[in-house]
Order: structure tokens, then sequence, then C-alpha cells
């Protein structure tokens, strides 16, 4: 019998190694038995220790991550593409599985059956060598990726500083070189061009023979010692040190410490008379060892592809882990990985701008919504945006719309693949509803003032907490005005809003026992969010929206602001500025320790004192609840 | 006396038939994801319940999130009834290399391949109603199965608040949505597998947000 879904299996395999080695009619009778698994984000196919399965694997679509489990932790090793394959384990050696595979984001897996695979390659050498360096190059963790035709092009950081000292050390390949004859104006706009702190001066054969910084412009030019049209040669310092590719992070950063340098130049034989063939900075060590707010800043500006924001953005998850377990100050916390979190959303603007074919035609924002614009998303949490853009001419804007949808598109792709899910709700600026012009917007949140409904409140929760992340300032501020300007007469809108915030019951029961869920699979779990984070947020939206307070978007910012001007109640509100701040992080480290969002609670998993210190923060929750009933008389709404 | 007459009637049906409806007399579902379930699709000579006949069946068959390649089904039927307009489509000729059977036979093949099990397909009546002329031709009852519509079950996985402008969704525009590959669209075997996907991938967001049940899954 003609099987289509089989032929269209090998249509894939064939393309891929080591599968492109083999004849298309043995390729045929393996497809047949091939499984197609689906995956959801966070499903495991195999963890480590299971004995081992009857297949191997290659990623269809999406990627898979293969883990190392370090004591309660699990470490990422590599991440498997569109086309790679993995748990090759069971047909080398027949033991457990050493690492775990998880879905990394949705993904479709081909299993294909070992016994099968293994009668059609029969002796078929090349494909066993093919198998052998994948399944070396996966053992060990491998930095040097494009020698290996790139069958494992990640590297994501490791927690543990020991593997990443032993490490290959990343260097920049193809570095930014001058020759020896150029003059140092034109050294420096290449370097100013390509955003960089040096540049190698090279010889007419390629080799190294200086190296010119930032400093050494500050200090030779900026003095006056030397005019700016100066050969690069009475700049440089020289000679430069040299070393062979694959030296370890722990190597390199000797040798930078033994000779007071930033830079090692990476030479085709490791000496000055061979041919330059990367530069390792000091940038380049930290970046490995990742854990420097502002260094991974700095990778965010410079990183080209979306692979590496995720790389990057992965960090900053690690340091975020460091902070909490050093009890650096929640605010502080806070600060940094909002400001991570824009950064590489600017940076995946810019890339996504560049993909266009053209550039805008009109201005236009980008806004962060929900809890990125209130620039207090710590985990990976959904993206919420939308998009403002210029008014155009009503025979334009469809065209406009459509321009701006596609970008939005692009770069909601881009976040996602960062680690930023889709918004389930599809509260996001590719959906045309969220992307329009700044009229349309206007005239949208003016009938969310004024005809408050069921759904108009569902919105504003998302909605109101808007930050710009990127493009005209004017096109927000005059959003915000109109938005401000319909609040002063709006009182049925703050009832609506009032009523939103005091929906959720406060988190304790009569005895003072925790109000748990009573049913779906989250049953008897605690939900943090819901029952204690948004009452705390609802009630602050609410009383700024209502004291025209504008630009606070914080929640414990906008409770500091509340005590400042409304000293009556400066204690309530510093307390539950005190709250918020609490709860966070105890949900965010909940989140670390069972790789979630940190929702859901398990309340037995909590010592004593744990709960003790939960309790104390729904004090204020309670009180807030009881404000807003009487400032915005609830009672008779209720 | 009804029930003698109903009785009466069923004794012409050939003997497969009457092993298919058996199997509906054990009413019992288990777990949702130890499940088995049958994705299907047919390419038809046209759109007309009563003149137009079904050209060729493609199904694939999973439980939990693996479909086995091996375990596909792929009919093409014999039929006199020919429509050059629709060949463009699905790209079945009447005289094709292809093996093909008649439609009793390719029914029994059916029904033995689907047997109790939930029957997923895109726009599901249509391919339900196409079926069971098919087998009323051939003097035999309707298809008893529990249907799922991926088309309406796409919408209940919406959010609330757009469900009300919610428009008539193509399988085109759920691979879209659902970042689905479109390979081998517009055959019946490759659309049945691209409902699938577009299955498990709508039940995969449907289950995050709450404990999926079988009455909110059947129901339409």
């Amino acid at each position: 019998m003609k099987n289509s879904i089989a032929e269209r299996v090998r249509d894939f395999l064939k393309n891929h190694p080591p599968f492109n080695l083999l004849k298309q009619k043995k390729l045929l009778e393996i497809a047949e038995e091939v499984v197609i698994i689906y995956l959801e984000k966070g499903d495991s196919l195999f963890k480590a220790n299971d004995t081992f399965n009857e297949h191997f694997y290659m990623v269809r679509d999406g990627a898979i991550g293969l883990f190392h489990q370090n004591k309660r932790v699990d470490e990422i090793v590599t991440i498997s593409d569109v086309g790679d394959i993995f748990g090759v384990r069971p047909l080398i050696a027949q033991e457990n599985y050493k690492l775990t595979a998880k879905a990394n984001e949705e993904s479709i897996v081909y299993a294909i059956p070992i016994v099968a695979f293994q009668e059609a390659v029969e002796n078929n050498s090349a494909v066993y060598k093919y198998l052998i360096t994948a399944f070396a190059t996966n053992a060990y963790d491998s930095y040097t990726s494009k020698e290996n035709k790139e069958i494992f092009v990640d590297y994501l950081p490791s927690n543990s500083q020991d593997i990443t000292n032993f490490q290959t050390a990343n260097y920049t390949k193809s570095p930014i070189v001058c020759h020896i004859s150029s003059k140092l104006k034109d050294a420096a706009i290449q370097m100013s061009s390509h955003k960089i702190g040096c540049i190698i001066v090279v010889d007419d054969t390629k080799k190294p023979v200086g190296i010119i910084t930032n400093s050494d412009i500050k200090n030779k030019i900026a003095t006056g010692l030397f005019p700016i049209e100066t050969n690069v040669k009475n700049i440089m310092s020289s000679p430069v040190i040299t070393n062979k590719k694959g030296l370890t992070v722990a190597d390199g950063q000797l040798q930078m410490i033994k000779h007071n340098i930033g830079h090692l130049c990476i030479t085709k034989d490791g000496t000055v008379n061979s041919k330059l063939v990367g530069v390792l900075s000091h940038h380049d060590i930290l970046v490995t060892l990742g854990n420097n707010p502002s260094v991974i800043l700095k990778e965010i500006k410079r990183a080209k592809r979306t692979k590496k924001l995720r790389t990057a953005r992965l960090k900053a998850n690690t340091l975020l882990k460091s902070y909490l377990e050093q009890n650096i100050p929640l605010s502080h916390i806070i600060t940094i990985i909002s400001q991570i979190n824009d950064a590489v959303t600017v940076r995946a603007i810019e890339l996504s701008l560049k993909k266009m074919l053209t550039p805008p035609p009109v201005a236009f924002s980008w806004l962060a919504l929900g809890s990125q614009g209130r620039k207090e998303q710590l985990l990976f949490t959904d993206q919420d945006n939308a998009l403002i853009f210029e008014d155009v001419p009503e025979s334009s804007y469809e065209e406009t719309q459509a321009y701006f949808l596609e970008l939005a598109r692009l770069i909601t792709k881009a976040l996602n693949k960062i680690g930023f899910e889709y918004c389930e709700a599809d509260m996001m600026a590719s959906n045309p509803e969220w992307c329009k012009s700044i009229t349309e917007w206007k005239a949208q949140f003016e009938n969310w003032i004024t005809n408050p409904d069921e759904k108009a409140i569902l919105l504003s929760s998302i909605f109101f907490d808007y930050s710009r992340i990127y493009g005209n300032e004017k096109l927000v501020d005059e959003l915000t005005n109109t938005i401000y300007k319909n609040l002063e007469n709006s009182s049925l809108f703050f009832n609506f809003l009032g009523l939103d915030a005091i929906k959720n019951p406060t988190p304790l029961g009569f005895f003072k026992q925790f109000l748990v869920e009573q049913n779906g699979d989250k049953k008897d779990l605690f939900n943090i969010k819901s029952r204690a984070l948004m009452p705390l947020i609802d009630a602050a939206r609410l009383l700024v929206l209502s004291k025209q307070l504008k630009g606070i978007n914080n929640t414990s910012e906008r409770y500091e602001r509340l005590a400042e001007i409304d000293p009556k109640n400066k204690e309530l509100y510093e307390s539950c500025s005190y709250a918020f701040k609490a709860l966070s992080k105890f949900k965010t480290k909940q989140g670390f320790q069972n790789n979630n969002s940190g929702k859901f609670i398990e309340l037995e998993s909590l010592t004593k004192e744990e709960k003790l210190k939960l309790k104390r923060c729904f004090k204020p929750i309670q009180d807030i609840q009881e404000t807003l009933k009487v400032r915005f008389d609830l009672k008779n709404f209720m | 006396m009804l029930e003698k007459w109903l009785h009466k009637k069923k004794k012409h049906y050939p003997s497969f038939y009457l092993e298919y409806l058996d199997l509906f007399k054990k009413k019992k579902r288990g777990r949702i994801q130890s499940t088995r379930f049958v994705a299907f699709d047919t390419e038809t000579t046209g759109f007309n319940f009563d003149k137009d006949r079904v050209l060729s069946i493609g199904a694939v068959s999973f439980i939990g999130k693996s479909i086995h390649v091996n375990n596909s089904l792929e009919l093409y039927i014999k039929q006199d009834i020919f429509n050059p307009e629709t060949v463009k489509i699905h790209g079945l000729i009447k005289h094709g290399a292809l093996n093909k059977v008649n439609e009793l036979e390719a029914i029994k093949i059916f029904l033995s391949y689907i047997k109790n099990d939930v029957l997923i397909a895109h726009h599901a009546n249509f391919d339900r109603t196409m079926m069971n002329k098919m087998m009323q031709r051939n003097g035999l009852g309707k298809l008893k199965n529990k249907f799922i519509d991926t088309g309406v079950l796409f919408k209940k996985s919406k959010h609330i608040i757009y469900q009300e402008n919610l428009k008539h969704h193509s399988l085109d525009d759920l691979c879209k949505e659902l970042n689905v590959p479109k390979v081998d669209r517009h055959t019946a075997t490759g659309d049945a597998l691209i409902t699938a996907m577009v299955f498990l991938k709508t039940i995969s967001r449907l289950d995050k947000r709450k404990n999926l049940k079988w009455n909110y899954l059947l129901s339409s």
C-alpha cells in the first residue's frame, strides 16, 4: 500500500546527515517505521538515568534542549535544532541516558527505530563515523561548533564555573583589522562603526603587528601627543600577545593577568609569525563566565542574531538566581532584569527592522504591556505588547497597518525564540486589534473608559500598564494625556476597576488557613499570582489612575509615590509596597526551584517560617481592599 | 415489536458492519492521554453530497502525542463519476496508476481501521456526510463514532474576548496560526496528518488552561 507520509518523512530525512548517506530505498524502509512525536514546551522525551529507548531522534520542527542534571538544577548542554539528531547513546553504547531531553519550544520530533536503522545501515562506515562524532560532541560540551559542521550550534551558560573555566574560550572570529599603513582617523572610524573598543593592526600577510584600543586613542591622540591624521604605527601597542586557538577560558584569563592586557590575538600557529584568525578579549571571557549585567547588556546590544539574544537572556536568568541567593534587594534586581528585558526587546526590534524590505512608512512606538510594562518581569513570562503608528490618510491606512503587522510578526517571533512565550490571549502587536494608529488607540481607550464593561476591565488590567520600549516618544505622551483627560470625569470606570481589584478574595480563609485551588489539575495548590500579587497590582493601578499620577508603572514604586502624596495612609501604602516585593521574590524563588513561572505553590513544600512570612504579607492586601471599598463606594455596586 | 423490526433489518448487514456496530456496545472512555484518536480526511469529486463521490480516504491514528507512520491509512477508490474540475486540487485522475479498491472494500478497510475510536476531521460535517452517503449506497448504516471538528475546537481554544469576532477558519488558516508545516496539502493522508497536528497543538493550548475533560472536548 502506498504510504505518502512515509515518503514525506523520507524527503525530510534525506536532506540531513547521516541519512543523506543512505540509498533512497533503504531510507523509505526506515521512514515507514518512524514515529512522529509532538512535544509541548517543557515535555521531555527521556531523562538522565532512564533506560535506553528503542529510538533515536531527529528534530523536525522546533528545538530540543539537552540537559545535564546537577543536584536539583538542570544545566543546559546543547540545543538540537531542525535536522539535528540526538539521543544516539543507545546506538553506540547500550547504557542508560546521561542527559535529559526536553522541548525548548513547541517541537515535532521524528523517532527513528534503532533496529530498523541498523538493518538499513548494515556496515556503512561513513554513517557510523558521523554518529560517533555526533555522540562525542554531545557527550561533553563543545564550544568550537563550526568545526563540527554545525551539528550543535548553540552554547548556553552553565551554572557551575568549574566547567566554564576549562571550556575552550569563545573568541571573536574574523576580527576587525586595519593595515599598518592606514591613518589613525580611519581606524577610529572603523572602530566606532563596528561599536568595538579595539582594532588589530596587520601587515601585508595578515600577521598581527599591533593593537589600538580606546585608551591608546585617549592617551595619545586626545592629549595632543599625536595628530589625528597620524599613522597607526605611531599609536599602536606592539608587539601583541598571541596564542593558538583552543585555549581555555582559564588559560586566557591567566595570560591577560600575566601581561596586564585586555586582548589576546589568536593566530594560526600561536606565534606572531602566522596569520591572525581571531581575538579573545577580556569581555569575551566575562561573557563566558557570564554573571555581570553590563557584560550581558553589551552582548545584547552587539547581538547580530536572535540566537545570541536568547543566550544573553538565559545568562540573565543565571544572574537573577545568584542575586536572589545573595539576598540583594528586590527593587535593585527588578531594575536590572527589566533593563535587560527592555534591551533584548529593543535589539529584537532593531534586528526585525533590518529584515523588513523598506524602512517604516511613518513613526511608530512599541509598547510593552502587563508585567513588562510595569517593569516587574523577572522570570520569562508571556509577551504582551502593542504598536502605535502615526496617523496616515485613510487611503493608505490599510497598507501602513499591513507593514507594521508584518514587522510585529517578526518581532514577536524573535521574542518567542528568545524565550518569551506568545501571549495566550493574543495580546500582541501582531494582532490587528493591537496594532493601530494613534487616533484609533485614543478612541479605543476612550471607549474602554466611558463604556466600561467586563471585557474592557479584563483588558484594562493589561493595557493600562504600558511603557514605551522603542520608537517615537511623542505618540505615547499624546496617548497618555488623552487617557488622563478622559479619566477626569469617569467615576463609573473607577467603580468597575475597583470591583475587579477586590474580586479575588483575600488569600486566607476564615480560620486563617490558605485558600487553595478547588479543582483542575492545580487542585490544592496556592495561586500566589491571582490571590496575592494581582490584588496589590490592581489596587495600585486604580489608585494612581484616580490620582492622575503619570509615568509610574512599577507596583512598588506606585505605592511609594502614593505614600508621599497621601501621608494619612502612608503606613498602609508602605506595607503594600513591602508586601509586593516580598511576594514577588517568593514567587521568583519558587519559579526557579520548580522550573516554572512560580505561580502555583505547593503549601506542603514550605517551611513553617515561610508560611508565616507569607501570611504576614497578606494583611496589607486585606487592608488595601477595604480602603478601595470605601474610597470608590464599591459596597453599592457589589 | 419495534425491537423485532430493528433486529430484522440488522440481519441484512454484512458481518464486518455488524462487528463494527458491536464495538459500540461497551461504553468506556479512559484518560484522554491514553485514548486512540483517528484523524481523517477525504478527497472527493466535488461538494454535492448526492452527486459527488469519495476518491480517496487518508487517516492517521495516535495515542498521546505519537503518530506511528506505519499505522496510517491511504485508500484510493474506483469511481465512475469523475469531475475534471477538482483534479487540479487533489491531483487524482480517473485511470491513475494507483492501486484502487471499490467502495464496499474501502468502507470495510476504513471501519476496521477506525473501530469505535473518536474521529477528528476539519469541518467534520462534510467528511462525515460523504462517508455516510457512501455507506448508505452500499446498503449499510451510518458511522457511529464520536466526532471532533478541529475548526470548532480551535475556536474554543481562543481567548473569550476574541471568540465573538472569529471568522470561519480554513485548514490553511489554522496551519498558519499554529505553525504546522504544510506538507502534502490536498492529499487525503497529508491533510489527515495536518489535521492530527492541528488537533494536538490545539488541545495542548486548552490543556494549559484547564484540566481537559471528555465532555468539553466532545461538545460543540
